[in-house]
């Protein structure tokens, strides 16, 4: 009976100890959604359970190991008992109990995740190797940095054009795949100001690593500025072709091409600065002047021609998404790139 | 020994290399996708090749000519038996041992390369500039990290199935497996699988992981075909395997060995064997199907031509989730085996534990949608696979506390083999207790991907497998050579290990709930990871250290080991009662079952008799 009272005592101490442990380390990242809370809600309770399963088992694990261990030169077997039926009725029951309890907690930390605001605003996201854009469709513009009005619901409808890419902003909690031939859906209501960062969850090829975007929580008034501000510069922008081009571009291209004179990290593509004109030399050592002809072919058939010194990375789906006006656009954009 | 090995090497090379090698060859300087169907076909044509060319299918070719065979053949005396296709299955058991730790140094020293370029963020090594095999440092990171995790599942699979090989026809009584021909050859698949899987990396590398999920792997370079063909084949020899396992146990038992007195190894053995035959068609199929896309351009998971990404994850898990169960179940009957020897107690509770196996086995099947909660799959499907996965812990629980009722009251000796047990279940239980969070759907979403579900996952494979499969060698190479191992470096190896691992996986699951994805070759500095992730490659190389110290004693212990011919740890099990190593055909005289197996500390019990002839 001793042992017991000692063991209770210990696996008691151990949990509480293993607990506040974990929680002074400050294991998850500032939470700044109210999607947030509720994990964070949930995932508390986790500690806790995790911290006494552990002490449960540990505890008497290691007491049984000091007292009932063979002392030097001792001979003789343990004590024979094969099996106590109650017992392990017992623990298969109670922890029954648990394993509901958390089943409800989680589908109601769900359904808390998952609750829609009849007045979200949208935000389109569009998914490319390994390029983020964001289209706000109330305005009519897109960005490459995801601004967001604080304490408003988003409703996040994503696209992927090639392969599959998950959007997560850990600050957010929550994550959703982008699948190619589907709209999937998030819902996140920012709760803090500050800047975060979205960084691509699933494994997408080689720069995976760095497909990482700026997402900025503003006050809605400094939000409803930006916004403004983007929205008449579109307007400005698709009047002309290079205007409609650079939307474009952004879209689909400015994850691999700089328009700067240096290179982007992590992916290996040729820079557009000073393209237009320029004598480019190929992969089997000709060369070419690039003009119209061969631009419009770099980008319908990327592998027809390859650049000298360049992995052939380039989607080949252009020809399937881009009509011939909006690749028009794009290469007067390339050409005002001097 | 220098020319030896080198003929060897060449003898398991040639006969894959060349067919792979040599078919594509007439197609090499037409189209890109003339050259991939012919090297699927050239590599499915070197695995068969090598097995043939070892004469594995000699007797079924024989038996077709209608020819007849001796039922037994002879092995050659000493080492060169190993080399050939024996139809002993502790010869077979012990191929399959050392297959599986060559492929966990392969994968080992995979993981360090990349763990190197992670211990600071920005690339050192792998850069841009670098080149290796037609990749990029990016590339290769992705290779390398790609086939870190399938080679070391195939050792594992290999593993586990060198224990049931070597094992469950000693516990039964059994002179050898039912179909030893079936079981040679579903050893022989297994290295030219291997020589595939690695040579993804030479061929072009891939860079979807070991999940392989398309639309990426639809995209990949060549190197993903002889990974899909190297899986494809492994297959083969888990489902052959299992089958074989099963025959052998229903119809093989020793006189008197009832359901309910098997040694508890076997239950194990049974659960995991179940799964592989009716699960693992699920991997070839899904890898199949990529691969027809790739080389037939059929559109199952393109969604331009109507097919559905998602549905190749539910079939890729739906044998994945299962597999798990497969790397540990044996396992976790290792540690039940072994506990009542070291505790001289009797097991506590072994109908349960039993059933626990069955029942682990059988909820695996409905869970695994659980990684898949953030794929877009269906929404509301996600609360019932959350119930289902949770219930996993019921079974895994009862495991757990009647192992602690089990040294409860023991006589506890803690030797090698003990710590190993007592390890397997300190980090088993911390892969079992950081699941449910990942169960429950809303935490998973910010989980998921992320290095806490690493963290977690090498917790129950090292827990699951890793700890106990050391174990089990330390305590059964006495019965394969007669020799015991060196306790002093089997101590040195456990300490390293262990606090070196927990280290680790700790590391891990904490960066990974502050924002560190899975899978990324850099990572941002901003997120301040850099000491971490330098303690993580420290430990790394720390359990690397403990493993070279594991292989110098097998090395020297083989050499020049302690004697042990007898009953070394004074265990009940049949395999004991006799001398080691081990007799040729397993028990001379066959033995009778004529008490429970883990009576330890009833006096005068017995688990078997060995049956003498009656004299008229
Ligand atoms: C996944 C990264 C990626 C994306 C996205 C991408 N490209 Fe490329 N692109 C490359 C790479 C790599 C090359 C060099 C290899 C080659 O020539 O195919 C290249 C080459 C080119 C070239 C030839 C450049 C030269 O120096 O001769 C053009 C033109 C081009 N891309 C246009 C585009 C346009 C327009 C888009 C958007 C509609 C785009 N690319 C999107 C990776 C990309
Ligand atoms: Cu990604
Ligand atoms: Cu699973």
């Amino acid at each position: 009976m001793r042992h017991f009272v000692i063991v209770s005592i210990l696996t008691a101490a151990m949990t509480y100890v293993i607990y506040v442990g974990l929680t002074s380390l400050g294991l998850m990242p500032v939470h700044a959604s109210t999607q947030a809370t509720s994990i964070d809600w949930l995932w508390d309770w986790q500690m806790r359970a995790m911290s006494f399963l552990f002490a449960l088992i540990v505890a008497p694990m290691s007491y049984a190991l000091v007292v009932f261990h063979r002392r030097k030169g001792e001979t003789g077997e343990g004590q024979h008992f094969e099996g106590n039926y109650n017992l392990e009725i017992a623990w298969t029951v109670l922890p029954l109990f648990a394993v509901f309890a958390f089943a409800y907690m989680g589908a109601y930390s769900l359904g808390e995740v998952r609750r829609l605001d009849p007045n979200a605003m949208v935000i389109r996201v569009h998914a490319v190797q390994w390029n983020w854009t964001f289209e706000y469709p109330d305005y009519g513009f897109s960005s490459d940095v995801l601004h967001l009005p604080i304490n408003r619901q988003i409703r996040l409808l994503m696209e992927s054009t090639d392969v599959i890419h998950s959007f997560w902003v850990p600050e957010f909690r929550v994550k959703q795949d982008l699948v190619p031939g589907r709209v999937t859906e998030l819902l996140i209501t920012p709760d803090r100001l500050g800047a975060y960062r979205v960084r691509c969850a699933e494994l997408c090829g080689i720069s995976h690593s760095y497909m990482e975007d700026d997402v900025l929580v503003e006050e809605t008034a400094d939000f409803e500025e930006w916004a403004l501000e983007q929205q008449a510069i579109a307007i400005e922008a698709s009047k002309t072709p290079e205007g409609r081009g650079r939307i474009l571009a952004a879209t689909y291209c400015l994850g691999c091409h700089s328009i700067t004179s240096t290179q982007l990290s992590g992916v290996a593509a040729p820079v557009w600065l000073g393209l237009f004109g320029k004598t480019e030399t190929l992969q089997d050592g000709s060369s070419v002047v690039v003009d119209e002809a061969y631009l419009i072919e770099s980008i319908l058939n990327p592998l027809a021609r390859i650049v000298h010194g360049f992995t052939p990375n380039m989607p080949q789906t252009f020809a399937n998404t881009l009509s011939a006006d909006q690749i028009n656009d794009i290469i007067a954009f390339i050409k005002t790139l001097k | 020994m220098g020319g030896a090995l080198f003929v060897t090497l060449m003898r398991w090379l040639l006969p894959i290399a060349l067919p792979t090698v040599f078919s594509p060859m007439p197609l090499f300087d037409t189209q890109f996708f003339f050259r991939e169907p012919a090297w699927l076909f050239g590599g499915l044509m070197g695995v068969l090749c090598f097995v043939w060319y070892h004469g594995v299918m000699d007797d079924w070719y024989q038996w077709a000519r209608g020819i007849d065979t001796p039922e037994h053949h002879e092995d050659k005396p000493g080492i060169e038996k190993y080399f050939g296709p024996s139809l002993d299955h502790k010869v077979i058991g012990i191929q399959y041992t050392v297959t599986a730790l060559a492929l966990l140094v392969i994968g080992g020293t995979f993981a360090l390369i990349f763990r190197t370029e992670l211990a600071a963020s920005r690339l050192q090594f792998l850069t841009l500039e670098f080149r290796l095999f037609e990749q990029n440092g990016l590339q290769l990171y992705n290779s390398l990290m790609s086939l870190h995790g399938m080679i070391m599942i195939v050792s594992i699979l290999l593993g586990v199935a060198a224990m049931m090989n070597y094992l469950v026809p000693l516990l039964i009584g059994a002179h050898d497996m039912a179909f030893p021909r079936l079981n040679a050859f579903s050893f022989w698949v297994a290295p030219p699988a291997a020589i595939l899987l690695v040579s993804a990396l030479i061929l072009g590398g891939f860079d979807t992981g070991w999940t392989g999920y398309p639309p990426l792997s639809a995209k990949a370079p060549l190197g993903i075909d002889m990974f899909f063909l190297g899986v494809f084949t492994a297959g083969w020899s888990s489902i052959l395997g299992s089958l074989n396992l099963i025959a052998t146990t229903l119809r093989m038992r020793a006189k008197g060995m009832t359901a309910f007195r098997m040694p508890i190894f076997v239950w194990a053995s049974i659960a995991t064997s179940l799964i592989a035959l009716t699960a693992t068609q699920l991997i070839g199929l899904s890898f199949q199907l990529v691969a027809f896309q790739r080389v037939l351009h059929m559109g199952f998971f393109d969604p331009d031509k109507g097919g559905n990404p998602v549905l190749f994850q539910h079939l890729f898990w739906f044998y994945s989730h299962p597999a798990v169960y497969v790397f540990i179940l044996p396992g976790l009957g290792i540690v039940s085996e072994l506990l009542p020897v070291f505790a001289r107690k009797p097991l506590f509770g072994y109908k349960w534990i039993a059933m626990s196996s069955l029942a682990i086995a059988l909820v695996g099947f409905v869970v695994w949608a659980h990684h898949m909660f953030t794929s877009g799959m269906n929404e509301y499907l996600r609360v019932p696979f959350m119930y289902s996965t949770l219930l996993v812990a019921i079974p895994t629980g009862v495991k757990f506390f009647s192992w602690v009722a089990t040294i409860w009251g023991g006589k506890i000796d803690t030797p090698t083999p003990m710590l190993f047990v007592l390890g397997a279940i300190v980090v088993f239980l911390l892969g079992g207790i950081t699941g449910p969070p990942n169960a429950t759907v809303s935490v998973d979403l910010h989980l998921h991907d992320t290095y806490y579900v690493v963290g977690h996952f090498h917790d129950t494979l090292f827990g699951g497998f890793v700890f106990p499969f050391f174990a089990a060698l330390y305590f059964w190479f006495p019965k394969a050579t007669g020799k015991r191992m060196n306790e002093t470096l089997g101590k040195i190896h456990f300490w390293l290990m262990t606090p070196a691992f927990l280290t680790l996986s700790f590391g891990m699951m904490r960066i990974g709930l502050l924002g560190m994805r899975r899978r990324i070759a850099d990572y941002d500095p901003a997120l301040g990871f850099d000491n971490m992730h330098l303690v993580l490659t420290i430990s790394g190389f720390l359990i690397a250290l403990s493993i070279l110290i594991f292989f110098y004693n097998l090395v020297i212990s083989i050499k020049r080991g302690e004697p042990a011919t007898g009953n070394l740890w004074n265990s009940r099990s049949p395999e004991w009662q006799v001398v080691s190593p081990m007799p040729a055909h397993n028990y001379d005289v066959p033995f009778e079952v004529v008490g429970e197996p883990y009576d330890y500390g009833l006096a005068g019990s017995k688990y078997i008799e060995f049956i003498t002839p009656k004299k008229k």
